[in-house]
């Protein structure tokens, strides 16, 4: 009966949170020109991105998955991570939520054209890929001496 | 068994659930939860990502399950935020338990980011079957 109240397809509280979500695409943000390769907000898996004068740092919060299968790839200033996560319901058992994201995901980000795209390195800890990204010396500031 | 969705939809988990970005950032985000239930007990899947076990806090007060934990990732002094999903570093998340759980028996493991409890059900609470007497 209620069921639909708090069923997988979400709960009155996901259904205001998805209203929310909307209202700010549509209010708060809709001056600002909106990234041609950028997901709404919520989509799997979460980035965070980090920049110093040296290198570039980017988060992608991936709680289980094997780090082995992801596919991360640069061209130019375009970093792509894909992969999978698959969750196997267990059929013996009867679900009161699933809301954690299951099946293939794509992410792409557009990064700084100074970056370099030798000397990246990623690594996988407590669900985290971080994938740090070194900067071409010319962007980086150099102190001018005065004579 | 008492209906166990009816107490979830009478009795919200989280009153103060954030709604806007702003309380987020104060009060930490949900994460997505995974619950399911078999003969033995319950079981619940959270995506903690960035928590390690050292800041992990799961614990039982009174018939809550509260789940607590803090990001961390090491950032270097200069280092700027360009671009967050994630603008919150503590995630919370509490549920509702009911009586033939057995909270003292509550198990936890954290892997790669994701929280598995496994809440046991009463021996004596076990699902009996109930013969429909035709006539």
């Amino acid at each position: 009966m209620f069921s639909s109240l708090s069923g997988p397809a979400g709960s009155v509280f996901d259904q205001f949170r998805r209203l929310q979500e909307e209202m700010d695409e549509l209010f708060g943000q809709w001056s600002a020109p909106t990234g041609i390769r950028s997901l709404p907000r919520g989509s799997f898996p979460a980035v965070n991105v980090g920049a110093s004068p040296d290198k570039l740092e980017v988060y992608l919060f991936l709680p289980g998955v094997d780090s082995k299968r992801l596919d991360i790839s640069i061209q130019q200033n375009l970093l792509i991570v894909s992969g999978e996560r698959n969750l196997a319901p267990d059929e013996q058992a009867n679900y009161y939520r699933q809301e954690r994201f299951s099946g293939e995901f794509r992410r792409a980000i557009t990064l700084p054209e100074d970056v370099a795209t030798d000397g990246v390195d990623a690594q996988y800890r407590d669900g985290v890929l971080q994938i740090s990204i070194p900067r071409r010396e010319q962007a980086r500031p150099r102190q001018i001496q005065v004579r | 068994m008492p209906n166990q969705t009816e107490l979830t939809a009478r009795r919200p988990e989280t009153p103060a659930a954030p709604l806007s970005r702003a309380s987020e950032a104060e009060s930490g985000m949900r994460p997505p939860v995974d619950v399911f239930e078999d003969a033995d007990g319950l079981t619940l899947l959270a995506d903690l990502p960035g928590v390690s076990k050292e800041r992990l806090n799961v614990r039982v007060e009174r018939d809550t399950l509260i789940v607590e934990g803090e990001v961390q990732i090491a950032l270097s002094e200069q280092m700027q935020a360009v671009y967050a999903d994630i603008r919150s570093t503590h995630y919370e998340r509490r549920f509702a338990l009911s009586d033939e759980l057995e909270t003292e028996r509550i198990e936890a493991s954290l892997k790669d980011g994701v929280l598995t409890v496994r809440i046991p059900k009463r021996a004596e609470t076990k699902p009996r079957r109930i013969e429909v007497r035709t006539q």
